[in-house]
């Protein structure tokens, strides 16, 4: 938050808030793979009217919401290992099944979080500079190359004040040239041949705000 | 007669030797068979490869067997999961090797293993550092990388219910890799929750077929 403490009038948008603005384009009849952490609360926040099917990297199409306290399959987690619930019309299947659909281009929307993201489209969003952790991916690599569609989920600065929206990706790449679209807590920016163009700000950021925060060019769609 | 039935873990998971390469079914703490390990952590046996997809939490199944040190190398997807303690412990330690593979690397790379394969392309981690020294192949315009099969001489997997014949269906997600795991191993080792009688399981749901199974046994 600190970065914005000198626009107090900039109405950065809150974890939730930012969820609902993802879910708003996610169109009725979507099958939607949501990333750990950030991404899952979108289904929190989804249009109540639309009829969303979630994929689980673990074998699951239609998934539903957290069992109520007590009542859970404790064999039922979603890819961050929480338990979740099967919605009527749901399936099971073996991972690799899982995978056919990730990597096949079967999944329409896949929404994950991001360290970084080029203006190219690369994304790096499994491994940092810090060597004291193990490395870890798990299915990011197979649901960034293969959704059809690739929404990031971000802040859009760092905890620290640094642009995670770049020229190039300084961390290693999940995949190269795969975002459509990012959506940060300031703005929705579009991943296009000509660079990162921006489609919506928060009230009370300026362009060249905006500008300052990311560290690369951005050109604005209204504009166009 | 066929009757893969086993009465006791003991006998299940016997003839695993040191050195084997060791496929260990489960997602998390969903469809790992936490007895079958814990046999095999009785059997003594060190210098493991184990393939799964997280390395263990906390201080039982895959966690155990690495604290114990009888894990030389594991080959896994995401060994970061909170409480994977053990490994991390290892890892920094430079006591255990880690072989990084994208998780639907790591079940096609036991499902062409399973299917008499030489391996693949795909397109996952293709331009990550994790393709270092392997093939890379553009094909339809796009880059992928070639991966090898990934064979092992034994599979521990959980499944629900089991016939004599080996045939297996599962419990909801704890399915995941114990489909795939079953087809890639020379010995393939279920723990079941219980036995039915032969014609009890539906042929229209069986999920694992009986050829890819060598022993049952209820844990």
């Amino acid at each position: 938050m600190s970065e914005l403490a000198s626009e107090p009038s900039a109405q950065r948008l809150d974890k939730r808030q930012l969820a609902a603005r993802v879910a708003q384009d996610i169109p009725d009849g979507s099958y939607v793979n949501l990333g750990i952490g950030l991404p899952t609360l979108v289904a929190d926040v989804a249009p109540p009217d639309r009829e969303i099917i979630y994929h689980s990297e673990n074998g699951i199409l239609g998934m539903g919401p957290a069992p109520e306290e007590g009542t859970g399959d404790p064999e039922l987690i979603n890819a961050g290992k929480q338990p979740v619930t099967l919605l009527p019309g749901g399936a099971y299947f073996h991972h690799t099944d899982a995978f056919v659909m990730m990597r096949g281009g079967h999944i329409d929307i896949t929404v994950l979080g991001a360290f970084q993201v080029a203006a190219n489209g690369d994304l790096a969003n499994w491994a940092t500079d810090d060597a004291t952790l193990p490395p870890a991916v798990g299915g990011a690599m197979d649901l960034a190359v293969g959704a059809r569609r690739v929404l990031v989920m971000t802040t859009h600065t760092t905890r620290d004040g640094r642009p995670k929206l770049l020229r190039s990706c300084t961390y290693p790449l999940t995949a190269a040239g795969v975002v459509d679209r990012i959506y940060t807590d300031l703005a929705v920016i579009d991943v296009t041949p000509d660079g990162f163009v921006v489609r919506e700000v928060v009230p009370g950021l300026s362009r060249d705000e905006l500008q300052a925060r990311t560290g690369a060019p951005l050109r604005f769609a209204t504009d166009t | 007669m066929i009757d893969k039935r086993v009465a006791s873990l003991a006998v299940a998971v016997a003839g695993v030797r040191d050195g084997d390469t060791v496929l260990v079914g489960g997602f998390g703490n969903s469809g790992v068979p936490v007895e079958l390990v814990h046999a095999v952590l009785d059997l003594g046996v060190r210098d493991l490869t184990v393939v799964t997809n997280n390395a263990g939490s906390g201080e039982t199944d895959i966690a155990a067997l690495i604290r114990e040190r009888r894990v030389r190398k594991i080959v896994c997807s995401y060994p970061r999961s909170s409480g994977s303690v053990w490994f991390e412990k290892l890892w920094r330690a430079g006591e255990i090797e880690l072989e990084l593979v994208p998780q639907g690397t790591l079940s096609e790379r036991m499902r062409v293993a399973g299917a008499g394969l030489g391996g693949f392309f795909t397109p996952a981690g293709a331009d990550s550092p994790l393709a270092e020294g392997k093939e890379v192949r553009v094909i339809d315009g796009r880059r992928h990388v070639f991966e090898e099969p990934l064979k092992a001489d034994v599979a521990l997997i959980k499944a629900d219910r089991a016939d004599r014949w080996g045939n297996l269906v599962y419990h909801s997600a704890a399915r995941n890799f114990g489909p795939v795991m079953a087809t890639a191993a020379a010995l393939t080792v279920a723990q079941v929750r219980a036995f039915v009688e032969l014609g009890e399981l539906d042929p229209e749901t069986v999920v694992t077929p009986g050829i890819f199974v060598d022993r049952v046994v209820v844990a």
